[in-house]
């Protein structure tokens, strides 16, 4: 085996690890706005998430149990969101904003007791014969549960979208507010539990960072992912299976700006380290040019607020 | 759900408009109140070390106006592209792009400046964030990009980039590694308007800018077309008002004012490069904005009062040992609750079931 082919495997393992949090975070969100609400706050919960999943799991000594306080403190922010949006009728775009900074300020304050703790990292999965394969069978078959987690809500959330009752419900809420609550369906509570999966999924996504990639707690630790993951859900065109796609295309920057930087090339590591950031913007501008087709596919009610008398 | 219901009125509540931000404030003083009873300090104390004992002397009421300095630049500008549904979030970035662009020339220059260096890098510094607002706003007009992430994103590249000058080209030559540049020479320091003070040029600069915004948007046809857009987006459509035109306006005004601010900072209380210029200046003035209800005046009043969080948080920081990032934590808390009490502006809160009587439409 050459060395080149013997470098793939962990290559391939690792842009799995570095879509993971992506995935969470785009597909949460993906289905906020196809519910008709757009939150900007998935950096702000993802943070919180991390902070809290961390916190837990350092007390507790259990990751299980942290990935679930994760969720929960990310559903808790969103819950913030939903009243405010949803039930206060505030605007959408500052109350994400909002919603961002508080997460900023708020993690940081609960993670100041944490800073440079070690923690176990979560075991990996290890099935014999298939984990050992070579080259992609690291990649494939030995990474931690999360990982799989996440690829596994990709066809969850389609199927839901695209093959359930109520997934329909959803999408209707998300294309015509009126129409749906003239048919006799609680729009409000429809975007909440909404409003609230994202959350959760911006929690995990988050305590994925702080247990499991990094693992430690670091202020500001998501670096950008959650504006990422919104990106992500414009550029999948609000498809679950091509923010699986998006996902991967990214966590490919991330990692390979790092391998560059291993390989030793002359480039600075700061310019390197703005590639994920640029090739954001770079595919956001490929598919938004296309006017159409973003009109075509994007919830027709998104970020409008809802009121029964209005 | 009955038992407490949003009616809508029929005419936005002009009472209301000025009464939320006070309500705003005194819940995020109650609720800080009983954080800091929570987190185990007094809660009086801490309050009073918080935003009352930096105002007691005349340095400290002097830092105010330094912190408020590019808060309200950057807000004046922010608040104008807000007001046409232009959300420009990247005024971190454009503020960085102007201190990179403004001390710069002051590196460039070092031992050879005069009296025009000073004017030449504050023109250096509005077009440094000028030029980086300019790339979400290309994006916008020409491939239809959402400059809300397309400005974003260029803040974190824009702090990359920041920190590859300091690790490299700004880099203080007699410095050993650390990534710091030279101090500016005297020719490239914002003059100080009080003594005693770290008060500069800057303030009058964003006084200017809140008088300049104020005339903008009252008197001017460009403010009426961009009021327009952001109300209604289909009649200036039909009014023939070109939309392109003024998001290229809002973004490049605010960009050019973010990097006012910036060159300001630089140039003014930190007097060199360093890979920390602002500590969120410009994520902060959005929340200046939106307090200040997008008006010139009512961003100058907020622009003090976040630069009191600023400086309450460092003051608390020293004197009791509060977290610094309860700073953060206060300004989110306060447009959390502006946001959740603007629902008064457009509705009364009414008890009870719904009673059947007509009315017109809100």
């Amino acid at each position: 085996m050459s060395a080149e082919l013997a470098l793939l495997g962990p290559i391939l393992a690792a842009m799995l690890a570095a879509a993971t949090p992506l995935l969470f975070a785009a597909l949460g969100e993906l289905v906020v706005e196809k519910s008709g609400v757009l939150n900007l706050g998935v950096e702000g919960m993802m943070l919180v998430g991390a902070v809290c999943g961390f916190a837990v799991a350092v007390q507790t000594g259990s990751s299980t149990l942290g990935f679930v306080a994760g969720a929960a403190a990310g559903a808790g922010m969103a819950a913030l969101f939903g009243v405010l949006t949803l039930l206060l009728l505030a605007n959408q775009v500052a109350t994400g904003l909002a919603l961002t900074l508080f997460g900023v300020g708020l993690s940081a304050l609960i993670g100041q007791g944490f800073v440079g703790i070690p923690i176990a990292d979560v075991p990996e999965l290890y099935i014999p014969g298939l984990t050992d394969l070579p080259v992609i069978g690291k990649a494939l078959f030995g990474q931690d549960a999360l990982v799989y987690l996440a690829l596994a809500a990709v066809p969850a959330v389609h199927w839901f979208l695209y093959a359930t009752r109520k997934g329909l419900i959803l999408r209707a809420v998300g294309e015509n507010h009126a129409a749906a609550h003239a048919l006799g369906y609680k729009v409000v509570r429809i975007r909440f539990l909404a409003v609230l999966f994202g959350g959760a999924m911006s929690g995990m996504a988050g305590a994925y960072l702080s247990l499991d990639y990094t693992p430690m707690w670091a202020e500001g630790i998501s670096a950008g992912r959650g504006w990422i993951a919104l990106a992500l859900v414009v550029f999948a065109t609000w498809k679950p299976g091509r923010v699986l796609l998006g996902a991967w295309l990214f966590g490919g920057v991330t990692i390979a700006q790092l391998h560059v930087q291993g390989l030793g090339i002359d480039i600075p590591s700061q310019l390197l380290s703005m590639l994920p950031y640029l090739a954001t913007v770079i595919v956001l501008v490929v598919i938004s040019r296309d006017v159409a087709r973003i009109r075509l596919n994007a919830p027709a009610s998104l970020g409008k607020v809802f009121h029964p008398d209005a | 759900m009955t038992l407490l219901r949003l009616e809508p009125r029929g005419e936005a509540s002009r009472a209301m408009v000025y009464a939320t931000p006070l309500l705003a404030v005194a819940l995020t003083l109650a609720s800080g109140f009983l954080l800091f009873w929570a987190m185990g300090f007094d809660p009086v104390k801490a309050l009073h070390a918080f935003f009352i004992a930096p105002l007691m002397s005349l340095r400290g009421l002097g830092e105010l106006a330094v912190k408020a300095t590019p808060l309200v630049l950057c807000a004046i500008g922010l608040a104008i592209g807000f007001r046409a549904n232009v959300w420009n979030i990247g005024a971190e970035g454009q503020l960085t792009l102007g201190a990179i662009a403004g001390g710069g020339l002051a590196l460039a220059f070092y031992g050879e400046g005069g009296w025009w260096l000073l004017p030449l890098m504050i023109v250096a510094g509005m077009a440094g964030g000028a030029l980086w607002a300019a790339i979400p706003a290309f994006l916008r007009v020409r491939f239809n990009a959402s400059e809300i992430l397309t400005s974003l994103m260029l803040n974190y590249v824009a702090l990359h980039l920041l920190n590859y000058l300091m690790h490299g080209p700004y880099r203080d030559p007699d410095g050993f590694a650390f990534p710091e540049s030279r101090l500016f020479e005297a020719d490239a320091v914002l003059p100080l308007l009080v003594a005693g003070t770290r008060v500069h040029l800057g303030s009058l600069f964003a006084l200017l800018a809140v008088a300049a915004g104020w005339f903008l948007m009252a008197r001017t046809f460009i403010g009426f077309q961009i009021k327009v857009i952001g109300l209604t987006p289909t009649a200036a459509g039909y009014a023939g008002f070109n939309q392109k035109k003024i998001i290229w306006l809002t973004l490049l005004l605010s960009g050019a004012l973010a990097g006012l601010a910036g060159l300001g900072e630089v140039a003014g209380p930190i007097g060199q490069m360093n890979p920390t210029i602002s500590p969120g200046y410009g994520y902060t003035a959005i929340i200046v904005a939106f307090l200040g209800r997008l008006h010139p005046v009512g961003i100058l009043l907020a622009g003090f009062l976040m630069a009191l969080s600023f400086i309450g948080g460092e003051a608390a920081q020293i004197a009791l040992g509060l977290p610094k990032a309860i700073t953060g934590v206060f300004q989110g808390m306060l447009l959390f609750f502006l946001l959740a009490t603007d629902v008064l502006i457009r509705y009364r809160v009414r008890f009870g079931a719904k009673q059947v009587v007509g009315r017109a439409a809100a």
